[in-house]
């Protein structure tokens, strides 16, 4: 007894020249012991700490990759590119190998679940709303560097998919005007994607994307801490604190929701076990089979298709095409249209005027829906001004656009409430074809541009009618949210 | 004591503590010359970010082709500057049929694409038997299917005469790298430099007035 007495005056001793030195208590209070979140979290609240979780199985796996893997796509005396034979090398040679390999390019496929599952949460119940907004703001900025790594990270291994997935996405800069064929040179660091490019891919895979990713979580968290975390219900825990300060519906994340997360994480584990040792091409999904050959300048697959996370907006980017952007000018004249008819301000009045004649000028030039020639076409530093950018241009800013889109959300939501719980028939209704509309668009991602449901239904109607409802699902929130019939919140969190 | 709180409470606004200018113009120097290092040490960085290097730019030296070996209707593939040069030995039938989509393609005269001045018409050839062109799709840049054969056989419609398609994003072109209207690829196929040497030699990469 008086032993463990000694241990412990020891412990508390050692613990006290630390905090003098450095806040280690105050931190492991404010962040785990005293930081008081809802007590009302659902299965939607795993996903955060699962992130960061696969986060933390990214970083690992990748150091052991780093050991073997070598970014050099010149041709070994076998003839194979050496960045392609060193993967196969890992993948048959290294002790284990196969498994650090699968986990880190079946763990990308996780992250996006995950990730995925975490924004759902974040739109269903409002998490974005007031205060929250720079939590989601720093949460989109690690989606854009998450799309980044998984996209970087997808050239390394130098096979067919790579180097044609690189190849058609840095293509896509080249659509710019004016800067775009330089700046499609600049991300290349030569003319066609070739060793130059592998390695600087490389760089930003392994080393400058990280550290930005990992700066942002930790804004992440430090704002989630500052405002304390939303809950199923939308309604701030803080309003209702017991004499100590302490919200009356808030419980210390230790040792409460570090139990329900660690349930969580052996969950996760044994599924991402299993798929690892069963399944870890995901049947083509999470490693596509043409990515089993070496890269081949010459010969673009049959079907190329980007991997499954990124087909929704891949998606999007075909649907673009010319005929559709009357269609897409009609629904931004809508939305601009709305906006008029609701503002008082005279500059907001203005701006719409602005925005539905350029956008009408940069899809159309001065011709009538694109149908007709121009009557003249003056042509200023490559832009023809008479005929309007490309389509091809316009795909790449839909692309662009739809993922920047989430970034508005905390100002496009005009509902009372926060959560779907209190939202009436009309918003669950645009959230339903919100999520029908991006899973479709993923699965058509996923196939060849002729593809047909069934082989009737053609999926190029399909996926138009599905971009439509995806943008206005964000375009028309500020209107639909506000005319929703929505049940008064409660008073506190509501929790069986 | 007083003049203390006095100076603390003049300090928020503006320094009341006694100035030394001679400081100052040590510090804006140094921090002058500070920034003129930092700028002078950004140069290799960002040169060697944004500049391909000198063994890029360098490789780009002309590639000959031999059309001998090359059977009417069949078509060969030479790599140049990284890139695939088709090289398509049309047969008649498939000058003639050049002439059928003339309506449902977006550039039929190749105002809009990029091509020597020599290659003119629909055949888009110095001679209209050999088609060369760069088979790279002018929407993202991937390489382009050969569908030679006619008809619905094709998959590609009734009416199919024979061109490229895009197993990317679908473009299609006909068999002189001419695109069809509303497709994303926004212009016909490129045509790199090129010039005959012999009958059966073929420079690619120069004019006839650089060989």
């Amino acid at each position: 007894m008086s032993y463990c007495k000694i241990v412990t005056d020891k412990l508390q001793q050692v613990l006290g020249w630390v905090d003098e030195r450095f806040p280690l208590t105050a931190n492991y209070k404010s962040h785990l012991s005293e930081y008081y979140a809802p007590k009302n979290f659902n299965f939607w609240y795993f996903f955060g700490s699962l992130a960061l979780l696969v986060l933390v199985i990214q970083i690992v796996t990748g150091i052991f990759l780093v050991m073997h893997y070598k970014p050099d796509a010149s041709l070994n005396a076998a003839g194979v590119p050496v960045a392609f034979a060193s993967v196969e090398y890992i993948m048959r040679d290294v002790m284990g190998g196969k498994f650090i390999r699968y986990m880190h390019s079946t763990g990308a496929s996780m992250f996006f679940i995950v990730v995925y599952l975490h924004m759902f949460r974040g739109i269903i119940y409002g998490s974005y709303r007031k205060p929250r907004e720079l939590i989601w703001l720093f949460g989109m900025g690690i989606f854009l560097c998450l799309m980044a790594e998984a996209f970087f990270g997808y050239l390394l291994p130098w096979g067919q998919m790579s180097f044609w997935g690189a190849q058609v996405i840095v293509n896509l800069f080249e659509a710019i005007p004016v800067i775009g064929p330089d700046l499609s040179i600049f991300i290349r660091g030569d003319y066609v994607v070739s060793d130059a490019t592998l390695n600087r891919f490389f760089a930003f895979h392994v080393i400058a994307i990280p550290l930005v990713l990992i700066g942002l979580v930790a804004a992440h968290l430090i704002a989630l801490h500052e405002v304390g975390s939303n809950n199923p219900d939308g309604v701030e825990i803080k309003k209702h604190k017991d004499a100590n300060g302490i919200p009356l519906d808030g419980i210390p994340f230790h040792p409460y929701y570090t139990v329900k997360d660690i349930f969580g994480v052996s969950i996760f584990l044994i599924v991402f076990a299993i798929i690892i040792f069963f399944a870890p091409e995901g049947g083509g999904y999470f490693l596509e089979f043409n990515n089993f050959f070496p890269a081949d300048s010459l010969k673009t697959p049959a079907h190329i298709a980007p991997v499954w996370y990124f087909t929704p907006f891949y998606s999007m980017l075909r649907a673009t095409t010319s005929d559709f952007l009357p269609v897409l000018w009609a629904f931004i004249t809508l939305v601009a249209g709305l906006t008029f008819r609701a503002t008082s301000c005279v500059w907001v009045k203005r701006a719409c005027v602005l925005a539905v004649v350029g956008v009408y000028w940069g899809f159309f030039g001065l011709t009538v829906f694109g149908f007709t020639p121009p009557p003249i076409d003056p042509v200023i530093l490559g832009v023809h001004l008479g005929r309007g950018f490309d389509a091809k241009f316009w795909g790449v800013a839909m692309m662009g656009g739809s993922v920047m889109l989430f970034g508005l959300l905390p100002w496009l939501d005009q509902s009372p409430v926060k959560s779907i719980r209190y939202k009436g028939g009309l918003y669950k209704t645009a959230l339903a074809l919100f999520v029908l509309s991006f899973v479709l668009l993923g699965f058509l991602g996923t196939k060849a541009p002729g593809y047909a449901f069934f082989g009737l239904i053609p999926g190029g109607p399909v996926a138009a009618v599905s971009t439509i409802l995806y943008l206005a699902f964000f375009g028309l929130m500020p209107w639909y949210s506000r005319m929703d019939k929505t049940k008064p919140e409660p008073e506190r969190v509501t929790s069986k | 004591m007083s003049d203390n709180k006095q100076d603390a409470s003049g300090g928020e606004s503006c320094c009341s503590c006694s100035l030394d200018p001679s400081r100052r113009v040590l510090l804006a120097a140094t921090a002058g010359v500070g920034a003129v290092i930092g700028a002078g040490v950004a140069v290799p960085f960002v040169t060697s970010f944004i500049e391909p290097s000198e063994r890029a730019k360098a490789a780009g030296a002309p590639v000959e082709a031999d059309l001998s070996k090359i059977k009417p209707g069949e078509m060969i593939t030479v790599e140049w500057q990284g890139k695939p040069v088709w090289i398509l030995r049309r047969t008649p039938e498939m000058i003639a049929a050049l002439q059928k989509n003339e309506t449902a393609l977006a550039d039929p005269a190749s105002e809009r694409a990029e091509q020597p001045e020599y290659v003119k018409g629909a055949g888009r050839a110095i001679k209209d038997e050999f088609f060369v062109c760069l088979g790279v799709c002018t929407h993202l840049g991937c390489t382009p299917n050969s569908k030679f054969v006619l008809g619905a056989e094709s998959g590609m419609g009734q009416d199919w005469a024979g061109g490229f398609l895009c197993p990317c994003h679908g473009s299609q072109f006909d068999l002189a790298g001419r695109v069809f209207k509303s497709m994303p690829a926004p212009t016909n196929l490129k045509i790199p430099k090129h010039t005959y040497l012999s009958d059966t030699r073929l420079l690619i990469g120069k004019d006839s007035g650089e060989a």
